[in-house]
């Protein structure tokens, strides 16, 4: 049995706005293990986001615990937030992924930077895993200097280049047409399985489960539906496409 | 140690990528330097062309009549208390000055200077530099200022006429030029010496003073056998010669007319200038951490730290400021070396060093609330700003 990455246990987070309070995550419980790749799909504000954010120590929950390789974010203090953040997770944004100024190359290495991991070795792993997601000519562009697609694919590459215990990524293939996007998700599910970590994905495109282990519905800030069985994920997959 | 390498790392690469905006904002920099660095050397001028002579005088201590206020100009002694004086013990020596203006007009443009009386070879006649001293008594010789010499073209052995109003009447009076004098400017105005009897018949007076030949000195220049003693010297003097007062050099020149206001101005100008280099630093860098929001946002939230971070603008905004300076230092180097020399500008003044001390500062002070906002952002913002 693999271990469990990440853990999450009756979560809870409301936000009050002008009186009325939002539950944007309702009682949420469930586990990744490492090597397990997890889609997390819902209609727009039923609480992905605000999921990723609490599992990625951004934002405090309202209640409830999240544990990351068994320890609990509650418990820490910021200094040990950072830390986390910095060795224990990968993380991809909706938008404004990458440092401006820095080529992709320099976004990716930048990770390695940050945890003084930057040395030759790591450096052919960088460039190795920016060539896998079709970025081999990109190195030396800027941001601006490449597409939307591209740019995701680098902080792809920047969440997976330090081997964090768990990668989280807020709809990485929004801005890929079909093709680029079945790509791109099926190369972070092989880099999730080989390396065994503990991956979730947001995903509106629901074709891009046929690609996970596991479905986790979200609607309301309510986990609604959690689909484990293979065929039945393809099911739902397969199912979008008509 | 990694921190920083980091941030030096962060704030090099966004300077050099980003280098059109950041050298603008140098370039702004560096105009507000040229400005100060001016002003400064303005002041530094202008101080120079008031107190210069009295900087420079060969003594420690200034003699002036009693309840003159240190003011050169309303102090007149009795002549002989220059000799009083000597006779104290722990005085080497002492000179009597009298100061007067005349304008010389034997020039196709007729030159305002000051006028000197002093005595040859005594505290308060500076050093000849060219040519030799004045004959004592009533010869009709002078020392001029090698500044009245190069603006006029007057060389030694020259005769020069002299304007004086005597009375009600302008009368006229020719001088031989026997020797030069270097860095002597008095009361904003280069100065030409003469004995003080001399000084006496040909200095500007009104009809009262015609009646008189002996003259007044407005000052004792009093040099001590050690310097150290000052203080004492000060309070033995006044106890041993009557009716004067005494003060350090120093003193007489923050007295001197209009010096001490001037000084004021040039150095309000400067702290004005100062201030509006640390507006437009601080509103540059301000603007700039505003649209940066969402890329410290992700920077914080990948895993650096808010002091990363906030070193990391420190760092930048001082290459950015250093560069600034450095090239406004270079062009002030460049524009005095074409400036007329009758504008009194003096750069190498210790006042040029702290203007660029200051200048280098505006950087880090005008950013710093754009440094406290970028420590203030969440990580979060990487997330909810797109
Ligand atoms: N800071 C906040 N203050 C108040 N309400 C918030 C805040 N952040 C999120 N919300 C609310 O929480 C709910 C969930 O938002 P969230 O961004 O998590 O949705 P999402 O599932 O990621 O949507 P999308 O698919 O559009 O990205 C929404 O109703 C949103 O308005
Ligand atoms: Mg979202």
């Amino acid at each position: 049995m693999s271990n469990i990455a990440l853990e999450v246990r009756d979560l809870v987070k409301s936000f009050s706005l002008d009186g009325a309070t939002i539950q944007a995550v309702d009682n949420v419980s469930f586990q990744v293990r490492s090597g397990e790749f997890v889609a997390l799909v819902g209609p727009s504000g039923s609480g992905k986001t605000t999921l990723l954010s609490i599992l990625a120590a951004l934002l405090s929950p309202t209640s409830g615990q999240v544990l990351i390789d068994g320890q609990d974010l509650a418990k820490m203090n910021e200094r040990e937030r950072v830390k986390l953040r910095r060795e224990k997770i990968g993380f991809t944004f909706q938008s404004n992924n990458l440092i401006p100024f820095l080529t992709a190359r320099e976004n990716v290495e930048y990770m390695l930077r940050l945890n003084g991991a930057l040395n030759h070795g790591s450096r052919i792993r960088s460039d190795e895993l920016l060539a896998r997601l079709g970025l081999a000519e990109r190195l030396h562009n800027l941001p601006a200097q490449m597409s939307g697609g591209q740019q995701q694919r680098v902080a792809i590459a920047r969440a997976l280049i330090h081997n964090p215990a768990v990668v989280l990524a807020d709809e990485p293939t929004a801005s890929l047409d079909t093709e680029r996007a079945f790509q791109v998700v099926e190369t972070f599910a092989n880099l999730i399985h080989e390396n065994g970590r503990a991956g979730i994905i947001v995903t509106h495109d629901l074709r891009m489960c046929q690609f996970v282990d596991r479905v986790l519905q979200m609607r309301d800030g309510k986990l609604v539906r959690i689909i484990e069985d293979k065929n039945e994920i393809l099911e739902f997959a397969g199912a979008a496409v008509h | 140690m990694k921190n920083f390498t980091l941030a030096t790392y962060l704030a090099i690469k966004e300077v050099v990528r980003n280098r059109g905006r950041f050298f603008l904002v140098a370039l702004v920099i560096a105009l507000i330097t040229l400005l100060v660095l001016f002003i400064a050397a303005l002041g530094e001028g202008l101080a120079n062309g008031n107190r210069q002579y009295v900087a420079n005088l060969d003594a420690q201590l200034v003699v002036f009549l009693e309840k003159s206020d240190y003011i050169i100009s309303s102090s007149r002694l009795e002549t002989n208390t220059a000799r009083s004086i000597r006779r104290v013990e722990g005085v080497d020596d002492a000179g009597a000055v009298y100061t007067s203006s005349t304008e010389i007009v034997s020039l196709p443009e007729p030159l305002k200077v000051s006028l000197l009386g002093a005595e040859p070879g005594r505290p308060g006649m500076p050093p000849v530099v060219a040519g030799r001293e004045f004959r004592s008594g009533e010869a009709r010789e002078t020392v001029i200022d090698q500044q009245v010499a190069f603006r006029s073209g007057i060389q030694i052995g020259d005769v020069i006429e002299i304007r004086s109003t005597q009375g009600v009447d302008d009368e006229f009076f020719e001088l031989k030029v026997v020797g030069l004098v270097s860095g002597q400017s008095y009361f904003f105005q280069p100065t030409i010496f003469v004995p003080p009897s001399t000084w006496e018949k040909i200095r500007p007076q009104s009809d009262s003073e015609l009646s008189s030949d002996t003259p007044f000195p407005n000052i004792v220049a009093v040099r001590l056998t050690d310097p150290s003693q000052a203080d004492m010297m000060m309070t033995r003097l006044v106890e041993r010669v009557p009716n004067i007062e005494v003060t350090d050099i120093e003193t007489t020149i923050n007295n001197i007319p209009g010096y001490s206001a001037q000084q004021g101005t040039v150095q309000a100008q400067g702290f004005f200038t100062l201030l509006i280099g640390i507006l437009v630093i601080g509103g540059f860098f301000q603007i700039q951490i505003l649209q940066k929001v969402p890329q410290i946002g992700v920077l914080k939230a990948i895993g650096s730290s808010n002091g990363m971070v906030g070193l990391s603008a420190v760092i930048q905004i001082i290459i950015v400021t250093a560069l600034g300076v450095g090239i406004g230092g270079g062009l002030t180097y460049l524009f005095s070396l074409g400036f007329p020399p009758t504008i009194p500008l003096v750069f190498n003044g210790a006042r040029s060093l702290i203007a660029v001390a200051l200048l280098l500062s505006i950087g880090p002070v005008g950013g710093m609330v754009s440094i406290i906002y970028a420590v203030r952002i969440e990580p979060l913002k990487a997330l909810r700003l797109g």
